[in-house]
């Protein structure tokens, strides 16, 4: 019997056929089968939402069969996000749905935290009891003491329901954790961040440049769209990563660099392009300031400096340096998204701002468009009274850059022990499963273990839930009404999501827990509106749209006030810098104590016997927060760990065997991991996807399937200048037996 | 009319958004796949290349499935697409040895089941859900009798490979390399 249930088959040229991946599930039979030839109806009941997969929110349209189940999701045409086009998640999106262990009903704990036994409760004993631990940590230590964690949708509606509660401490993980060192490296560059769709012109750029980003492993939908389109047209792909990736392999230039050394290489370009001619003068002379000082920085960083350090060959180094100046300025040296890797990240994405300035490339055709947003009135709501005080009050003078909140410095000041200026007594977590998103999980859990409450909002009974006094279900996105969509892009734009389904089972809308919360917290006044339908329908309808247009349409696309998407020639332009300027060398960052041009700084290496530990994306999960969802474990049902086969060769590894990984710390992987011996991961590193390793049985289909890459990681290099969490400077050996208890 | 496919290996990703769209798009149960990803990396570190497919049945002008049947199930219709008529397939499983491409499985509700290039879309002028859900547009897909359909104008601009060209079987599924 051939094995068809291989849906990824993965082949190495001379070693025969080795598969993986290929879950089984067994009973979960989640569609209604109609009989042969139903699915030719034409479903003229299709309803607008957009994703709620991941961030990317590509708008599409719900189909459902003929006895009102839902049977497919499909991209809106209209939708720049997605052109027509969802990517496997958002496809696969009808599984969270139909995810029978999803969260049924309210739950209260009834033991102490860490046996995790709960009890079902009413929606109103449950608002009650949070309610009543919320006033009195307010009473005791003032109402700053509660934190929300947030992403997705729901952020809008719990940070608005803190806000008026009296406290700003809303995080959310994807800045510390994920994209916040980029977000400030731009800011303090050209006075602007590059946002969420990014702002790349990747369709018509000509070089594009990847520094351990891997479009196409990450599915951020419209950009893997146009690196597609950028491969049609011949542009240029030149990929820094320790890993083949899927873009390497797909790119003119692969610099299979040594983990960690990226700042060296960076600086060595600018030595190139600065010391050769080959920047864009006119637009350093129009719109820079500081070259001079950049230039005498970068004299030293010639390409041999940085072989030695990042083992890349100086030729390769000249070669993909000139290619970037002969596509000036249709070139993007890529941001990145989840760039918090060493803890000199806001300096290196710096450098990656810098280098872009010199290219020419911010603001002009093929390099970062200017993005266009619409902007939809907030309905009105009593004045919120400031927070007395802020997260930057808890440890006075640390992370002056910081733009958002930082997530981990809320779960330090929740330990006593750390000495915060005010104490964190209350967390409501919302949408985020923190012990698989925040390093070092002895400390959230210690920093958990001294709360007054912990509220935890999800749709799927995730790790953090298991940690919570109440456990509130939410709804998933197919179900409910949300917030318009209004992310900036090439033309401003709405997006609807509308609910296709009733709630199962006892699960509610987020805006519905946040309005009930608040009139147990006699905060009703912030929520005026009874629900999210009508609040939206009145909003539209300032603007000359409605929700009946819109629910039809599911986005609306506006064209922009000016034609503005890149500069004009010789526009004068000016930048939210200090200087108007872009800022090349940055007297701002000076005066706070930091580095004015970013620096290299050596990081640590692997110890003998030990693996840089590196993690990524696979294209069918995001984060943990799908791991159970039945069509994407059907893709992906557990991670592997990447292994050379010179390495594997040297411990007696095989492919296809399970072993334990263990870091530098003695942490022992909870559970085991299959090997994955492959030529596309270099010597010093191993490699695994993010998001598996899942510790919560009543998760069935995710529970024990590989291994949890942050419970690896507990050496962190925290970002000075904004709190990021530096996460790539783990190392794991091999246990081929689970001898150390963990 | 010869309807055919051609999956640009250049552009592919390996995402297996095509498996879920057809997964969702034909009810295929939770388990099983009409369509997969195929990965092959050939040299060392660092002198590497990969390259990735998407694949399913190749609608073979020369069917084996079609020949072995033995209740006439499996068939070829119009436009060259290789089906089975569920109601006469007793599930032998004859079709799935006889398959070179591993492009069938057997339904647990007993006939055997397979690609069938959304033969319900195509009626309808759509793409097939794979073709149509595909991030990078790296699947074609037309009629071969057409000189200006999709697939027809990007066979003639690119080197083309099929799979297992010695099993005879003249597949309708190309790969751009």
């Amino acid at each position: 019997m051939t094995n068809r249930r291989d849906f990824i088959r993965i082949t190495t040229l001379g070693a025969g056929a080795l598969a993986i991946g290929g879950g089984l599930i067994g009973a979960a039979r989640v569609f209604s089968k109609p009989a042969q030839g139903a699915a030719l109806k034409v479903d003229l009941t299709r309803t607008s939402t957009y994703c709620e997969i991941c961030f990317w929110k590509c708008a599409g349209w719900v189909y459902k069969n003929a006895d009102g189940t839902i049977w497919k999701i499909v991209g809106n045409e209209e939708d720049q996000h997605c052109n027509g086009r969802f990517c496997p998640r958002g496809t696969g999106g009808v599984g969270m749905y139909y995810d029978e262990d999803r969260l049924k009903t309210p739950l209260i704990r009834v033991k102490e935290r860490g046996q995790q036994v709960f009890r079902e409760a009413s929606w109103d004993e449950a608002f009650e009891y949070i309610a009543s631990r919320m006033k009195t940590i307010s009473n005791r230590y003032g109402p700053e003491s509660m934190a929300l964690f947030t992403h997705g949708s729901g952020s809008s509606y719990f940070s608005s329901l803190l806000k008026a509660f009296g406290s700003a401490n809303s995080a959310e993980p994807s800045y510390a954790q994920c994209r916040g060192p980029r977000d400030e490296a731009f800011m303090w560059t050209f006075g602007e961040e590059v946002y969420s769709p990014e702002v790349t012109d990747i369709r018509d750029t000509k070089c594009l440049v990847l520094i351990g980003s891997h479009i196409g492993e990450n599915m951020h939908n419209g950009q893997v769209q146009e690196m597609s389109d950028a491969i049609d047209k011949g542009a240029t792909i030149i990929t820094v990563d320790p890993r083949f990736s899927t873009a390497a392999s797909k790119s003119k230039f692969w610099l299979p660099i040594k983990p960690s050394t990226d700042m060296a290489l960076l600086l060595a370009w600018m030595h190139e392009i600065v010391f050769n001619e080959n920047y864009d003068k006119k637009y350093v002379e129009q719109y820079c300031s500081g070259f001079e000082q950049l230039k005498a920085h970068v004299r030293e960083f010639t390409p041999e400096w940085a072989y030695g350090i990042t083992t890349l060959a100086p030729d390769m180094i000249r070669k993909t340096a000139k290619e970037m100046a002969d596509a000036s300025p249709a070139v993007i040296v890529h941001p990145g998204r989840h760039v918090t890797w060493y803890g000199d990240d806001t300096q290196r994405i710096r450098a990656v701002a810098i280098l872009n300035a010199l290219l020419g490339s911010w603001g002009r055709r093929g390099g970062f468009y200017r993005p266009s947003k619409k902007t939809v009135p907030g309905y009105p709501v009593p004045e919120f009274k400031p927070a007395s005080k802020t997260w930057q009050d808890l440890f006075p003078g640390t992370y002056s850059v910081a733009s958002g909140v930082v997530s981990n410095v809320l779960i330090d000041a929740s330990i006593p022990d750390n000495k915060p200026a005010y104490p964190i007594k209350g967390w409501i977590v919302n949408g985020t499963n923190l012990i698989n998103t925040i390093p070092d999980q002895a400390n959230t859990l210690k920093a958990i273990q001294n709360l007054d409450l912990m509220v935890a909002i999800d749709t799927m009974p995730m790790e953090i839930t298991g940690w919570a006094d109440v456990i509130l279900p939410e709804c998933t996105y197919l179900e409910r009404f949300d917030i318009l969509r209004v992310s900036p892009h090439r033309k401003p734009a709405l997006a609807l999501r509308a609910p296709a389904s009733d709630p199962l089972y006892d699960s509610k809308p987020g805006y519905w827990i946040a309005r009930e919360l608040s009139k147990k917290l006699g905060l009703a006044a912030y929520f005026p509106v009874g629900n999210q339908e009508d609040l939206l329908d009145w909003q539209l309808k300032q603007f000359g749209s409605s929700l009946e247009e819109m629910k039809r349409l599911g986005v609306k696309t506006y064209e922009r006030e000016a034609d503005d998407l890149y500069f004009a020639p010789d526009e004068m332009t000016s930048f939210a810098t200090d200087s108007g300027k872009i800022e090349l060398y940055s007297a701002a960052l000076e005066q706070m104590g930091f580095d004015p041009l970013p620096k290299y700084t050596p990081h640590e290496e692997p110890p003998e016997g030990f693996y840089r530990l590196i993690y990524g994306r696979a294209p069918m999960h995001t984060f943990s927060r799908t791991a159970n969802n039945p069509n994407l474990t059907d893709l992906m049902d557990e991670n592997s760990v990447w292994i050379n086969p010179k390495v594997a060769k040297a411990w007696g590894l095989s492919n296809d065997q399970y072993i334990w990984l263990q870091n530098q710390d003695g942490i022992v992987s909870e559970f085991s991991i299959k090997v994955r011996i492959t030529e596309r991961i270099r010597w010093d590193s191993v490699y695994m996807v993010h998001g598996f390793g899942h510790a919560r049985k009543q998760m069935k289909r995710c529970f024990g399937r590989g291994v949890s890459d942050t419970q690896l990681i507990t050496r962190v290099m925290t970002d000075p200048l904004m709190g990021g969490t530096g996460m790539r400077g783990n190392f794991v050996t091999f246990l081929t037996e689970k001898t150390v208890a963990s | 009319m010869r309807y055919a496919m051609a999956v640009d290996t250049k552009k592919c990703v390996g995402c297996s958004d095509c498996v879920v769209a057809c997964q969702t798009e034909n009810n295929v149960p939770i388990g099983y796949c009409r369509e997969w990803v195929t990965e092959v990396t050939d040299g060392t570190y660092p002198q590497l290349e990969m390259e990735i497919r998407s694949e399913r049945c190749n609608h073979c002008e020369n069917a084996p499935c079609v020949r072995c049947c033995p209740t006439g199930a499996s068939h070829i219709a119009e436009g060259g697409i290789v089906l089975v008529t569920r109601n006469k397939c007793i599930g032998c499983g004859a079709c799935i040895a006889s398959c070179p491409y591993d492009a069938r499985y057997p339904h647990p509700d007993g006939y055997v089941d397979k690609c069938t290039f959304c033969e319900h879309r195509i009626k309808n002028g759509q793409k097939p859900a794979c073709a149509a859900v595909c991030p990078t547009k790296c699947i074609y897909f037309g009629d071969l009798d057409d000189p200006n359909s999709d697939v027809s104008v990007v066979l003639k601009k690119r080197k083309v490979k099929t799979l297992i060209p010695e099993a005879g079987t003249n597949p309708q599924l190309y790969f751009l390399i």
